[in-house]
């Protein structure tokens, strides 16, 4: 297993006679719990997260560092890349990284993979396009999303019924879709010369048109007064029924870290953009990506189905005795793997205008798999968050970004984004290494 | 600190050694007429021609701690998964508080309130304590994960061993002690209110410290009232922990009764030959009548 196995805390048996001396002992364990259960001041909770860092248990850090490193090395070579518009647009441009790495989250938490979610995406794009010359927006993006948590069903059945190995079956969708793909933009109609328009202007708007400045005020307080609410609710519910909550003072530096990321993405949003007439506001996509994350980070924190994920990714046999429904929680974990993926192909379909057959589906699943474990999501199951992928994701985009802006090629992309893919593996492993070691 | 399961207060293991102390009801005095916890009467099992349990006769009483010794392949395991519901015999029956059942799936089992700890204790080293103890039973509130009200569920059981102690139950399975992970998938158990515990070698891959959180474990359960059966190889611990002893030797129980009509050299000669040399000593016959016997004889 990925975890540790074993360590020498067996320092924590009591005996009555000594429970003085074990209580020394007892501060001196290794502290693997999240701080948030085992500080009692911030002085401590801090204390606490430095060892777990130490200790190899350095959660988002790595990428949060890495990601600093990636802005200031662009910045430091191009002026334009911290300028607002330029923000903006990388925005736009990672919005589908990101929830194709949140897709991709779903089925690595369970220590499977699929391959196939960057032509599903296309496919479920293609079906919003051809749907909207017909139908109001909101049919045609239900049935988009509709085709593509269809296939994760398929996709999903044929990997746990028939028990066939992930990889296999979404190596062939993701062979398979490519030529569906080209089949169903040609038997449209609509499709000249291998494209679709996307004909409705809402659809379209998902990345063009902005939340007005105003609103975006509104959305972000009305966000962080309902995240810091929860919180706060959390934690008295905790301290009520007489268990450890984070102290007071690191809820609020949570709060107000969270508060001052949304002011400084408002403040961006707001800057006027626009070359030749006024633009303004935080594009429709990035509200889209921020509830897609907390609708999902609801799901598996929340829910038992999310706790089942986890634990099969742990230890499937165990779940089965304990008698979690392997079948169907394996099942469900495809379909919304491919749910969101048509997410995902839509951001992408509306950035671009058209859904095209030449869409890089295979180079999108692949920065999909590298944007969850750039963020910290293992490989073999059991551990990740949808955070990361939204971390991995930026770091993904802002590498592409970045290298457009200094004017490499796409060979340079790929290069780059494979060595920081292999450095973030790299760093997870040898702390990882050295967490078993202590 | 606030959150560590101190083990404080009494130590278990001297307190309930004497059986009729940790009687939890009729069915727990050794002596008694009553039905025992769980009776198995004639049991037996094949796999193909390979007889793996022949005739076997065994009381497991509450509130005490059976022994189950035998050699290699003298069919411990077989009988263990018979009785969790994973294997049904081909003979005899199974009679739990005196009604014959019929333990088709290792979950009727379960339900009963047979719980199997085995070897590999079946927990994610990726969950915490308490997401492990809940694994399969979380309680909801409000359509969520109710993860106060299981904390304290399973601080409370934790305490209530008041064998080990954790820095805290928010801790990752993986990162805990041998004797801890035992002490966790135990907790489990006896939060799913298991009237009967078996455990496969539990002691098998622990140091001297750790073995002995597991045994005061064991005592601590059968104190509570739980019947726990024991596979054991060591009978160091089988004679630190057991109330009772069943010696298996090729599918046959070679002798059973309390481990008081034991000695170390007849158990070592019961498992490796099947009977005893000594005359008019040995096992008793695994009958339930025969364990009033003065003697125990082997069969």
């Amino acid at each position: 297993m990925s975890f540790t196995q074993g360590e020498p805390v067996d320092t924590e048996l009591l005996d009555p006679t000594q429970e003085t001396a074990a209580d020394e002992e007892l501060t001196e364990a290794v502290e693997t719990a999240a701080p948030d259960v085992l500080a009692g001041s911030l002085g401590e909770y801090v204390r606490i997260w430095g060892k777990r860092i130490r200790s190899g248990e350095s959660g988002s850090l790595p990428v949060v560092v890495g990601l600093i490193a990636i802005i200031v090395y662009f910045q430091a070579r191009s002026s334009l890349f911290l300028s607002a518009g330029n923000l903006v647009n990388l925005a736009i441009q990672g919005a589908p990284i990101v929830v194709l790495g949140m897709a991709e989250v779903f089925v690595l938490l369970l220590g499977e993979i699929d391959l196939s979610i960057g032509y599903t995406s296309a496919i479920a794009a293609t079906a919003t396009a051809w749907a909207a010359f017909s139908m109001p927006w909101w049919a045609a993006i239900i049935l988009g999303l509709a085709v593509s948590a269809f296939i994760g069903a398929v996709l999903g059945t044929l990997v746990t019924r028939l028990r066939l190995p992930s990889f296999v079956v979404t190596l062939a969708g993701l062979l398979g879709f490519e030529g569906l793909l080209i089949e169903l933009v040609a038997w449209s109609g609509h499709g000249s010369g291998g494209t679709i328009p996307i004909s409705n202007s809402v659809i379209d708007g998902i990345t063009s048109a902005n939340v007005s400045p105003t609103l975006g005020w509104i959305l972000m307080i009305a966000i962080v007064a309902v995240a810091g609410s929860i919180m706060t609710l959390r934690d008295r519910r905790r301290r009520a029924g007489g268990l450890a909550a984070p102290p007071l003072s690191v809820t609020a530096i949570k709060i107000a870290a969270m508060a001052a990321a949304g002011v400084v993405v408002v403040v961006i949003g707001n800057q006027n953009r626009g070359l030749l007439k006024p633009v303004r506001g935080v594009p429709w996509c990035v509200v889209i990506v921020l509830g897609v994350l907390a609708l999902w980070t609801i799901v598996l924190a929340r829910t038992r189905f999310g706790r089942y994920m986890y634990a099969i990714g742990g230890n499937a046999e165990a779940s089965r005795r304990a008698g979690v429904n392997l079948t169907f929680v394996r099942t469900l974990a495809f379909v919304l793997a491919g749910l969101t993926s048509g997410i995902a192909g839509i951001i992408y379909a509306s950035r671009l205008g058209s859904v095209s057959t030449d869409v890089p589906g295979g180079e999108l699943v692949l920065w999909a798999v590298a944007a969850a474990v750039i963020g910290g999501t293992h490989l073999f199951g059991g551990v990740g968050k949808m955070l990361h992928a939204v971390l991995g994701g930026v770091v993904v985009a802002a590498i592409y970004n970045g290298l457009a802006l200094l004017g490499t090629g796409a060979a340079t992309t790929d290069i780059v984004t494979a060595l920081v893919l292999l450095g973030a593996v790299t760093v997870d492993t040898l702390a990882r290494r050295g967490r078993r070691g202590t | 600190m606030s959150t560590s399961n101190t083990a404080g207060g009494a130590r278990p293991a001297d307190a309930g050694r004497a059986p009729s102390a940790r009687s939890a009801g009729a069915s727990g005095s050794r002596e008694s007429a009553d039905a025992p916890l769980l009776r198995l009467r004639g049991v037996g099992k094949n796999f193909g021609p390979v007889q793996a349990l022949t005739n076997i006769d065994l009381d497991i009483p509450a509130g005490q701690v059976t022994a189950l010794v035998g050699d290699n392949g003298a069919g411990k395991s077989t009988l263990i998964k018979t009785i969790s519901g994973i294997w049904q015999p081909d003979r005899g029956e199974l009679q739990w508080m005196g009604r014959p059942v019929h333990l088709d799936t290792p979950r009727a089992a379960t339900e009963l309130g047979i719980a199997t700890v085995y070897q590999d204790l079946a927990l994610c080293d990726n969950l915490d304590i308490v997401q492990n103890m809940f694994l399969g039973r979380e309680l909801m509130s409000n359509w969520q994960l109710d993860e106060v009200n299981m904390e304290l569920g399973a601080k409370s059981t934790l305490a209530d061993l008041s064998v080990v102690s954790v820095r805290s139950i928010r801790q990752p399975v993986g990162s805990l002690s041998g004797g801890q992970r035992q002490a966790v998938a135990v907790a489990r158990a006896v939060m799913q209110n298991a009237k009967l515990v078996i455990m496969d070698e539990p002691t098998a891959a622990l140091g001297v410290t750790q073995t002995r959180v597991v045994l005061d474990l064991i005592t601590q359960l059968a104190s509570r009232g739980i019947a726990v059966l024991v596979i054991s190889h060591n009978l160091n611990d089988v004679n630190a922990v057991a109330d009772r002893l069943a010696i298996l030797h090729l599918g046959r129980l070679a002798a059973t009764g309390p481990l008081s009509e034991f000695d170390n050299q007849l158990i070592v000669e019961l498992m490796t030959t099947g009977r005893s040399s000594r005359n008019g000593a040995g096992g008793a016959p695994a009958s339930g009548q025969a364990a009033s016997a003065p003697a125990p004889s082997t069969r």
